[in-house]
């Protein structure tokens, strides 16, 4: 924007115009809706704070010194990298680097070791991040780049899920019991390399009440299906969530759980079991409603969750992993722009017509 | 969503998308018409129309009579200026119009001994003999002419000349006439203030309309936050065959006509730059023309005089005024909207959706100006870039399905290719795309610079 004098011009004798005042020069529209970038991140913060809430109950202070350390090193990257390339800090305040670090820590079992947790911070923000040119730049989404990353390179330590305390216990009962475990080898005696249960057999299947309030296994976004809905639920109304990768994704999921039980109940459980356990709420809620990694287009969009939610569950029933999320959302990433291309919305009058 | 269902639930016409600016209406919506009557010089440019620019026909220095045409062109795609005062002419100057254009004009000092104005000229401009006046009795080549001959040309800002577009294409049949009332722009409330006081010559000028481009059915559609505008409208077209008023969902871009036309007749225009309403069998003017119309055959009047609202939180005292063409912005402002006030930072030509900010206080009130709207500091937005976070708000926002981030940033890397590929033509630079960009991206801004470089290129051959 320029600024001008609105004092009179040449031959004005219309004396009343104020003299020297200056007025801004910019384009229409002179409005805008009031939302910024920076308060739709903070608005997913807000909405993981359920979910830390739930991971500090049944996992204690671990929970919230694995998020902090994910976050520092998120952040602690997206400075050098700005350094680097010769850019202010601004975008430090925008906070996307805070809600990456806060899906990575909630995705990563709670017993893994700090310094893991850093370096799956720093390689989410340099590798998925940074080096594609910043916030809106990424083709993969960088909490799930972070975290495919500490799977290659740290497989047994991403393969330990701890038993949480239940919500009774006091939590200096639960410390008192090792719950401060630092690794599978030593560390206390909640240190299992047991099983979430999507892993089980029949024999630990835990009650759906179990899944939905969180007394099972499993990372800390996994546990608790009720907190990743609360906070997923006021996202969507907030309008931050767009509710078609929400319900696209769920729906993908639910086909696919269906299907499969129907064809052998045996094998396979039901697709409300298959809401509640795992990663699906908390996926569906904030992992694959991640903007950047998505189609813009509305058909796009619909086409993306299916694809989600139908590899997450086969990922699951068929796949090698208990929890198909990571996966799902970094194959989906990598076909959104083929995806947006064939989908983009024909005018509302047609294409342009050129002479 | 929600608001498009509430809106179909109560039986308001509406299309779908668009946004929901607040109205900010409150400033002026229920001051009533008055006259402005300027004491300083008049600056009268010779092009406010779309077409060919029209030449003086008086000399510097002459005295000229209220109405007197002093500048014409012999193209038909031009529209003639009369005097708006009686007064001095000067020396032939350019002035600087809002959207930033410099054009010839003619500066007018008014006279100082006699009437610069026939006497209640506000009266006779709001009322007139319409009652027993029948519209079918005028054949539609007179209509045609004396449109032109008064200079009317489209107040809702395009400036097209009207006769032009009233004219009769045998290829292009037309059968409805679409008076348009919506004022879908906030702040402004000068057609509100006109559909209130002056509804007669407003259906009188939309059924000559009519019968000049064949069509046999009016709809005057009016959005619903202007109740006693519907009423007026209402009462004064009981009666009168063949007119109904559309009660219009109040939203933004309303009155555009590629989204009124949809919502009222159901019918998709097709996209710009070559799709109009004409193929779709429809020709939209707006009220302030209708009336116009109205004036110019039965009452001679030539358009000298417009409808202009002062509004929005940086001048004093907001207001409606029937104002001479030609009285400069700086006048305007001081004397009928009493001054700008300390936090006053921006002066629109216009609304702040799609209204320009005029650079000096020198600029003219011309034809297509049918608002000033000063905005504080606090009412504007700043805009500051950041980094596109591929929200999709534009894309479902945008009234015409388009892609805004698309074709924006293809125009921000200079690949005209790919921005015509994204359609970036039928753009109709409504701005909903950058109202809800949470980035504050200046989309709209792109993609009107990628359009007129678009046309640059066009026009130079390549």
């Amino acid at each position: 924007m320029s600024q001008a004098t609105a004092d009179s011009g040449p031959g004005g004798t219309a004396a009343s115009a104020p003299q020297g005042r200056e007025l801004l020069v910019s384009a229409a529209p002179h409005l805008a809706a009031g939302r910024s970038t920076r308060w739709i991140m903070f608005q997913v913060v807000g909405a993981l704070v359920p979910l830390l809430v739930m991971g500090t109950v049944f996992y204690g202070s671990r929970a919230i010194f694995l998020t902090a350390f994910t976050v520092g090193a998120c952040l602690a990257t997206e400075a050098i990298a700005n350094a680097i390339r010769g850019r202010g800090q601004a975008s430090l305040g925008d906070g996307s680097a805070i809600v990456t670090g806060m899906i990575l820590a909630f995705s990563l079992p709670p017993g893994l070791n700090f310094y893991m947790a850093v370096i799956g911070g720093a390689v989410a923000i340099a590798l998925a991040k940074a080096i594609f040119g910043g916030l809106g730049q990424n083709l993969f989404n960088p909490a799930m780049v972070g975290r495919a990353f500490l799977m290659i390179c740290f497989p047994a330590a991403m393969g330990v899920w701890s038993e949480p305390a239940t919500v009774f216990e006091s939590l200096s009962e639960v410390q008192a019991n090792g719950v401060s475990m630092d690794t599978a080898e030593g560390g206390g005696v909640d240190g299992m390399t047991m099983a979430t249960p999507l892993q089980a057999d029949a024999s630990y299947l835990p009650t759906l009440r179990a899944l939905f309030v969180g007394q099972v296994g499993g990372s800390l976004g996994e546990t608790s299906a009720l907190a990743a809905l609360l906070g997923g639920l006021y996202l969507v109304f907030r309008g931050v969530a767009d509710w078609r990768l929400v319900a696209s994704t769920l729906a993908g999921a639910v086909i696919v759980a269906f299907i499969a039980h129907w064809a052998a109940p045996q094998s396979y459980e039901g697709p409300v079991f298959h809401l509640l356990a795992g990663a699906l709420m908390f996926g569906a809620f904030f992992i694959a409603t991640d903007y950047v990694g998505a189609p813009i287009t509305p058909a796009g969009r619909w086409i993306f969750g299916l694809g989600v939610g139908v590899l997450v569950m086969i990922i699951r029933l068929f796949g090698a992993y208990p929890e198909g999320f990571m996966f799902a959302i970094l194959v989906m990433n990598a076909l959104t722009p083929v995806i947006e291309r064939v989908t983009i919305p024909t005018p509302f009058g047609g294409h342009v017509v050129t002479s | 969503m929600i608001a498009s269902l509430l809106d179909s639930v109560r039986g308001l016409k509406s299309f779908p998308r668009g946004v929901h600016p607040p109205h900010r209406k409150k400033y002026a919506e229920a001051a009533p018409i008055a006259m402005f009557m300027p004491t300083g010089q008049l600056l009268v440019p010779f092009v406010q129309h779309i077409g060919a620019p029209c030449e003086p026909i008086v000399k510097p220095r002459q005295q000229v009579a209220f109405g007197e045409m002093i500048a014409d062109a012999s193209t038909p795609m031009a529209a003639p200026i009369h005097a708006p005062l009686a007064g001095t002419t000067a020396v032939g100057t350019m002035a600087l119009l809002t959207n930033g254009r410099r054009v010839p004009a003619i500066p007018i000092t008014p006279a100082t001994e006699g009437e610069i104005l026939p006497p209640d000229f506000l009266a006779r401009f709001l009322g007139g003999a319409y009652e027993q006046f029948e519209p079918s009795g005028v054949e539609p080549e007179e209509i045609c002419q004396k449109i032109r001959a008064c200079g009317v040309v489209g107040l809702g800002g395009a400036t097209f000349p009207t006769h032009i577009k009233l004219k009769r294409n045998p290829d292009k049949p037309i059968d409805t006439l679409i008076v348009n009332g919506c004022e879908c722009e906030p702040y402004l409330t000068s057609d509100h203030r006109l559909m209130v006081e002056s509804p007669l010559p407003v259906v009188v000028g939309g059924q000559l309309a009519a019968h000049a481009c064949g069509a046999s059915r009016v709809i005057i559609a009016i959005e619903a936050n202007k109740p006693d505008a519907i009423e007026a409208v209402r009462k004064a077209a009981a009666g009168r065959p063949g007119i109904e008023v559309a009660v219009c969902a109040t939203k933004y871009p309303m009155g555009g006509e590629r989204q009124l036309v949809p919502a009222v007749l159901g019918r998709t225009i097709p996209s710009a730059p070559r799709g109009l309403p004409l193929d779709v069998g429809v020709v939209m003017v707006n009220c302030a023309t209708a009336h116009s119309i109205a004036r110019a055959v039965v009452q001679d009047a030539p358009l000298t005089h417009r409808v202009v609202t002062v509004t929005g939180g940086g001048v004093v005292r907001p207001g409606n005024w029937l104002v001479p063409l030609g009285t400069r912005l700086g006048e305007l402002l001081e004397r009928a909207g009493g001054g700008l006030t300390e936090d006053a930072v921006k002066v629109l030509g216009g609304g702040p959706m799609m209204g320009p900010t005029v650079p000096n206080l020198d600029v003219p009130v011309v034809k297509g100006t049918g608002g000033i709207t000063v905005m504080t500091e606090a009412e504007t937005a700043h805009w500051q870039e950041t980094p596109c976070i591929r929200c999709s708000r534009c894309v479902d926002n945008c009234p015409l399905h388009l892609s805004p981030t698309l074709i924006a940033h293809a125009v921000k890397f200079r690949d005209w290719d790919l921005a015509a590929r994204y359609d970036m033509n039928a753009c109709c630079e409504c701005g909903c795309c950058a109202y809800v960009c949470p980035a504050h991206i200046p989309l709209a801004q792109y993609i009107r610079a990628g359009k007129n470089q678009a046309r640059l290129m066009v026009a130079q051959g390549k």
